[in-house]
């Protein structure tokens, strides 16, 4: 019997790579300092992926400014490099971090079952999701704004929906909002942002609702025909937080003290100002909720 | 499952939703359909071809965008539906081509020698059809059509990403209040699709076994 030796796929690892080379060399924002003497208490998570020397992330592929993948599959945006600051307070490098798309309903289910590491994906901190997963921060705050077709002068706030078909998301929290607070207003509901504003531009509805900062990414991209109500005021608060395993409460602090680090020498305020600030003044930075 | 019993008044309405779209769009398609797959067989060649072309288009269409259409294309064509229509019609349409070919393998199966002992006896084309050929190719194509429904049942889902609140928008919007019990919600879902999809498959096997006959 005769073995034939098999070649070893060493052409595919130097394309991978090769690859992985080009999208860092794409990014022309240079990355977070990857911090190379970190140490930890042994046992703990921040540990445990500082000596793996990965990371997995959960963010959103589809919000523009936040976390939108790029044709090459790699996600873009605020939370993205939020993530990156983390990972490199731990030791590990930006193309060290495996990117994992999160939606809505699996953020928990995620955390929960350790599919992720940690979930930075516009992920509002409230109870009860407090009930089944911790939160870091919040980072951000947003809020529900309405957006309008750039002819509508009867809309002017929240209190001026009478009668007027308002489209979101169904699932999400300002749709939720709406149907609790704003009864009188006819809601219709989509699987996607992009559906709700085909709906607004074609006159089937007379505003679409959800965070300001979501709005904001489709009116920058169409400008002569959308606007924000009262240029983006917001009427709710809708925190933020980066969602990690229930009761790791080092790792929380640990998430926690990077913020705050990234707060003071002025990295949260770059990470902004390159992503999401092309469109939304900066903020100041919310402070952090240590429960 | 905790959070569906807790709203079990949405999860009613939600139900009824998924239940009334697959009816009446089910009823709709089997009816276009059963003419479509007539034309099919029509000794007209335009008629022919114009229901090739309806049965071939739709049935190669993503069902997402025959929706798409009918929700977001046809207001900039000047006529808006209401949601709930929009859904009926995207559904029985997408459907009925699918109850056309199965109709028409029904059809298929009735041996020639019928249609052609009907001509012979002077009926015309609608009465071969109707009365001779069409009751022979039902029987045949009951186990294919009651497929078709149960996918239709399914495919009602897709009318919850286009603002009709059916039991999937309403699981979405379930997830996102309750959303600790994720898995629950769906799994609770997934149990109200099978109350409606597996009595259908049994009132197929009932039927087959009534109406089967010997060739």
């Amino acid at each position: 019997m005769t073995t034939s030796r098999r070649l070893l796929l060493t052409g595919g690892a130097g394309l991978a790579a090769a690859i992985a080379l080009a999208a860092c060399g794409g990014s022309s924002s240079d990355e977070p300092a990857v911090a190379e003497d970190a140490t930890f208490a042994d046992g703990s998570t921040m540990k445990k992926l500082a000596d793996a020397g990965k990371i997995t992330i959960g963010t959103k592929f589809d919000q523009p400014l936040f976390g939108q993948a790029g044709p090459d599959g790699t996600p873009a945006g605020f939370d993205v490099e939020i993530g990156t600051l983390i990972a490199a307070a731990l030791g590990i490098e930006k193309k060290s971090i495996e990117w994992v798309e999160t939606v809505s309903a699996n953020r928990e289910p995620f955390i929960e079952n350790g599919k992720v590491d940690l979930v930075v994906a516009t992920y509002t901190i409230n109870d009860t999701r407090k009930e089944v997963v911790d939160f870091a921060g919040p980072y951000y705050v947003a809020g529900q704004a309405l957006m309008v077709t750039k002819d509508n002068e009867d809309i002017t706030g929240e209190d001026t929906l009478e009668g007027k078909k308002v489209a979101s998301v169904e699932g999400s929290t300002p749709a939720q909002y709406m149907t609790d607070n704003h009864p009188e207003a006819e809601l219709s509901t989509f699987d996607t942002y992009s559906n709700c504003v085909t709906a607004l531009t074609n006159g089937q509805v007379d505003a679409v609702t959800t965070d300001n900062v979501i709005l904001a990414g489709f009116v920058a991209a169409n400008k002569e025909e959308l606007k924000l109500v009262g240029d983006g005021a917001t009427f709710t608060e809708e925190p933020y937080g980066i969602g990690l395993k229930k009761g790791d409460d080092d790792f929380r602090t640990f998430v926690n003290d990077t913020l705050q680090a990234a707060y003071d020498d002025g990295s949260w305020a770059k990470a902004w100002e390159e992503t999401a600030g092309a469109v939304l003044p900066t903020p100041d930075p919310p402070e952090i909720d240590r429960y | 499952m905790r959070s569906l019993l807790l709203e079990h008044d949405l999860l009613w309405q939600a139900f009824s939703t998924t239940l009334m779209l697959a009816a009446v769009s089910g009823a709709i398609a089997l009816v276009v359909g059963t003419v479509v797959a007539g034309l099919r067989v029509s000794p007209y060649l335009p008629l022919r071809t114009v229901a090739t072309l309806y049965t071939e288009f739709l049935r190669n269409t993503p069902l997402t965008i025959v929706f798409f259409f009918y929700v977001f294309v046809t207001p900039s064509m000047g006529f808006t539906l209401e949601y709930k229509a929009a859904a009926i019609i995207a559904l029985s349409s997408y459907t009925s081509a699918f109850v056309a070919e199965a109709v028409r393998s029904g059809i298929n199966s009735v041996g020639v020698g019928q249609a052609e002992a009907a001509r012979s006896l002077g009926m015309s084309f609608g009465q071969n059809l109707a009365i001779v050929v069409l009751p022979q190719a039902f029987r045949t194509a009951i186990p294919p059509l009651i497929n078709v429904l149960i996918a239709l049942v399914k495919n009602t889902s897709v009318a919850g990403a286009f603002s009709v609140l059916e039991l999937f928008a309403m699981s979405r919007r379930l997830t996102n209040v309750h959303s600790g019990d994720v898995l629950g919600i769906l799994a609770g879902v997934a149990l109200c699709y099978l109350i409606i999809c597996i009595p259908l498959g049994r009132l197929a096997a009932g039927i087959e076994r009534k109406v089967a006959f010997a060739r």
